[in-house]
């Protein structure tokens, strides 16, 4: 049982170590926010090696239903996503390395030296006997009791951000937008087929053609 | 999992996430990348809580409250994030961060 139960956690940290390293270094973005998907799994997995059930479906729900749903419609809003003739990191990348390798093992200092972490010993429980372990029905109580205010805060931190990305995000009038939409390309390409059409649609627009020949 | 794998051990799983996600955020050009970066590490510190509300204090409901009001605010980060980059993007039609300079002297 341990065995298996240790397998596991070697098999789970690989994943997640894996590939969160290939969200920073793959360069096609697409496959970035899909290695994201698969480490925000490997991690609901682990919530689970680690028995907090809830905690595992909700990171699930929130971070692979929403988050990367979120995160995915923002690389198909933009362009470019291959990453094609761009430099993948800053000029200056090395001085971020030694930061994170420092901090790394500022971390691993404290957490292995002189460090005696007084674990909750494993009570013996006769099978079938109630655990003691805070599972979805203390939480939820909780919610409604010392955690009411920060519950509902929270909510209404939530709106207000929404709110606050539908204003941000809205569409901008025509003249202080650069980039037009496809069907904005398609109109103004099949208004210029009569006249003579301006160079500057011209290169921006060879992908709304293609489409609309096709349809 | 608590006699099998001792809490050193998540511990430096969530080190080495929060390492690698704050290396995303640091040194990737991609304005979305560095929030993935950043998300890598918010989700670094849901695992440390929950590892320590499961060796430490299982009876307590505390460390697993606090990974949802995480999740919950790592959601408004991620939405409010996203739609700046997409404002950038429209204004500027370019998502490298060093790109984005008008400020710059």
């Amino acid at each position: 049982m341990q065995t298996t139960v240790l397998i596991l956690f070697a098999l789970i940290t690989a994943l997640i170590i894996g590939s969160a390293t290939m969200v920073v270094t793959v360069r096609n973005i697409i496959h970035s926010a899909l290695w994201l998907i698969t480490t925000f799994f490997g991690i609901g997995a682990l919530f689970l090696l680690l028995e907090a059930e809830f905690a595992a479906v909700v990171q699930v729900l929130v971070y692979v239903g929403a988050v990367a749903v979120l995160v995915l419609f923002a690389i198909m809003l933009t362009r470019n996503v291959d990453g094609q003739g761009q430099a993948l990191l800053f000029r200056r990348w090395w001085v971020a390395l030694p930061i994170c390798l420092l901090l790394f093992g500022a971390i691993l200092v404290p957490t292995f030296v002189n460090q005696s972490w007084n674990s909750v010993l494993p009570v013996a429980t006769a099978p079938g006997a109630p655990s003691n372990l805070a599972g979805s029905l203390e939480i939820g109580a909780s919610f409604m009791r010392e955690y009411l205010l920060p519950f509902e805060v929270v909510s209404i931190l939530l709106l207000v951000a929404l709110i606050g990305a539908i204003v941000i995000a809205l569409e901008e009038r025509e003249r202080s937008r650069r980039v037009l939409t496809l069907a904005e390309e398609f109109a103004l390409k099949s208004a210029s087929a009569q006249a003579a059409p301006p160079e500057a649609i011209e290169a921006s627009s060879a992908e709304s053609t293609s489409e609309g020949k096709s349809e | 999992m608590t006699q099998a794998v001792s809490l050193e051990y998540v511990l430096i799983v969530a080190a080495a996430l929060f390492c690698i996600g704050l290396f995303g955020a640091l040194a990737r050009r991609n304005l979305i990348s560095m929030l993935m970066g950043i998300e890598l590490m918010l989700n670094a510190v849901n695992i440390n809580l929950v590892a320590f509300w499961r060796y430490l204090e299982p009876s307590y409901v505390t460390g697993q409250v606090f990974v949802l009001f995480i999740i919950a605010v790592a959601a408004a980060e991620a939405a409010v994030g996203l739609a700046m980059v997409i404002a950038v993007y429209r204004s500027r039609t370019t998502l490298q961060a060093d790109e984005v300079d008008s400020l710059k002297g």
